[in-house]
């Protein structure tokens, strides 16, 4: 499925600082119903802070953000969520004291509980591993399993919108293979739409349907992934010797 | 034997009212990092509105029976304590919030001045008393030593204090650890950020944090007043003190450890008055807290710092 055209979500000329510091130099982004968007970029080029910005926190100093037709530029993060976006943000950020289950119910705290046992099941068909862990804390989970956990987490909201902040980092090849077809299963058959910012260049490209290039907070490129592939810049700067 | 076990029952039933406010210390602290030196003064608030309002209902309403009475009195001041918890954290605390980690502690300490001085003004430095409205009790033992008999008591106040402990205790422990709400609590206490990006109204928790801790303390402030008689402005400064105590004796920032911490305070201080002497006895008790610190830094029951991420 590639995108029905509409747009879900809109960033213009957002600026966003720590206090003095310029973190995002007007960024324009687009993401379609349906999509998978993803930005890529070294480390420090504001990948991360952008899909913080997109939650509100911190709030873009100028600029715009639109989703699903309502400015959300302004909105306290709480709010934001409750309009269908989840993060599964840089860190992971599973609550460590807190048993899987539990994490997942965090997950789902704004849903009619009536879906929970069902979205449940669907969590654990994607990741049959958590299944295993149901009653561990999730600060004793490894890598892997806890980067299945906060994306497990994000979808037990019935997101529209899904951003993934670097679900690979970190993680062995095979894990991050599991994780790639699971957010390429989730966008074929449920038609999630996913943002994506990621440092694995290829693999995120690979996935996506387009793709931006973050450079020290400014886009530098955007175009389809395959594109992207091809350009001899982002081969040089993102590929070489870190295709695996 | 018989001297102990009576001592055994005062403790529990003073380390009840300490493990009340401890809770109060623990919850704030572990969602927010703060000591919240103002929630003392918040159980002598309690425990003035407590008098307040049973005097109202006994005096002016004419009241009699005696079970209702203190229903209402305990609902009433729970409610009137956990507005006054409240608006302290949003007057003193909240827009402090993200400043210098020292910021809201200095706050706290000139919170706890404000109101043990509003309360001085307003109500008047000296004591306030209260006639024992629950007498009686039940003889559990009896036993004779050279000086005589000697009885094992429990009256019905510390049987009131020590069940209603229990239960508030138990009821809260479900909601903490059961509840949804006990479940945003948790999620803030442990990563406030992650916490909002999962919808969690955060400063909403917070708020509710320090509700539920002076909700707790205000029973906690009703029952110092029966039990003692006598309260003033003052009372919430050394109860305050030996509820923190307890609750870095327990391990700050843990529920059952602060429960922990009161009880053993409570036995700690009582049992020192009984078999050494009685001047000594916050020594007492704040030396185990010395002792136990240096071996167990993160309390009996604390989480230490350091997680894997």
């Amino acid at each position: 499925m590639t995108g029905t055209g509409e747009t879900l979500l809109s960033v213009r000329g957002v600026e966003t600082y720590y206090g003095k510091i310029v973190a995002l130099r007007g960024v324009d982004v687009d993401v379609h119903r349906g999509e998978i968007v993803t930005m890529i970029g070294a480390n420090g080029a504001g990948k991360s802070t952008l899909m913080m910005t997109i939650c509100g926190n911190p709030q873009a100093r100028t600029g715009q953000i639109v989703y699903d037709g309502q400015d959300i530029t302004a909105m306290p993060t709480h709010e934001i969520m409750h309009l269908g976006i989840a993060q599964s943000p840089e860190g992971r950020r599973i609550f460590p004291r807190m048993t899987v289950m539990e994490n997942l119910q965090m997950g789902a705290a704004l849903v009619d509980p009536k879906h929970f046992e069902n979205d449940l099941k669907k969590v654990f068909e994607l990741f049959p591993r958590l299944k295993e862990r149901i009653g561990q804390r999730g600060g004793t989970l490894s890598g892997g399993e806890q980067q299945m956990l906060a994306i497990g987490r994000a979808l037990m909201s019935r997101p529209k919108l899904l951003l993934l902040d670097e679900p690979s980092l970190g993680l062995a090849p095979l894990i991050v293979k599991q994780i790639f077809d699971a957010i390429r299963e989730l966008n074929k058959n449920e038609g999630l739409t996913v943002f994506l910012v990621e440092q694995n260049a290829f693999h995120a490209l690979r996935l996506a349907h387009r793709g931006y290039v973050m450079v020290n907070g400014n886009i530098t490129m955007s175009g389809t992934g395959a594109e992207l592939l091809k350009r001899e810049e982002v081969r040089a700067a993102y590929l070489e010797g870190g295709r695996h | 034997m018989e001297y102990f076990v009576q001592q055994l029952i005062n403790g529990l039933t003073l380390g009840s009212i300490y493990g009340l406010i401890a809770i109060g210390y623990t919850m704030v602290y572990g969602i927010i990092g703060m000591i919240n030196f103002a929630h003392g003064d918040i159980f002598m608030i309690g425990a003035f509105i407590s008098l307040a309002v049973f005097l109202i209902l006994t005096s002016v309403l004419g009241f009699a029976f005696l079970p209702v009475v203190l229903l209402i009195v305990l609902i009433v001041s729970m409610l009137f304590t956990s507005a006054w918890g409240w608006t302290v954290e949003r007057l003193a605390y909240r827009p402090l919030r993200g400043s210098f980690r020292l910021a809201p502690l200095i706050t706290a300490i000139g919170m706890s001045i404000v109101l043990q001085n509003f309360v001085q003004i307003t109500q008047g430095a000296r004591v306030k008393p209260l006639p024992p409205q629950i007498q009686g009790g039940v003889t559990l033992m009896q036993g004779s030593t050279e000086q005589g008999t000697i009885l094992v008591q429990l009256s019905y106040m510390q049987m009131i204090i020590i069940l209603t402990t229990l239960i508030l205790m138990t009821g809260f422990t479900l909601l903490i650890t059961r509840t949804s709400l006990g479940r945003a609590q948790r999620a803030c206490e442990q990563d406030r950020k992650m916490a909002a990006l999962l919808g969690v109204n955060v400063d909403r928790t917070i708020s509710l944090t320090f509700v539920m801790g002076a909700a707790l303390a205000a029973v906690a402030g009703l029952m110092f007043l029966l039990l003692y008689g006598v309260i003033d402005f003052y009372i919430g400064f050394l109860a305050g003190v030996k509820a923190f105590t307890a609750a870095v004796l327990g391990g700050i920032g843990s529920l059952p450890g602060a429960m922990l911490g009161g009880l053993l305070i409570g036995l700690i201080e009582v049992f020192w008055s009984g078999y050494f002497t009685v001047e000594y006895k916050d020594v007492a008790a704040f030396s185990i807290l010395a002792i136990v610190l240096i071996f167990l830094p993160s309390g009996l029951l604390g989480q230490p710092e350091v997680e894997k991420v």
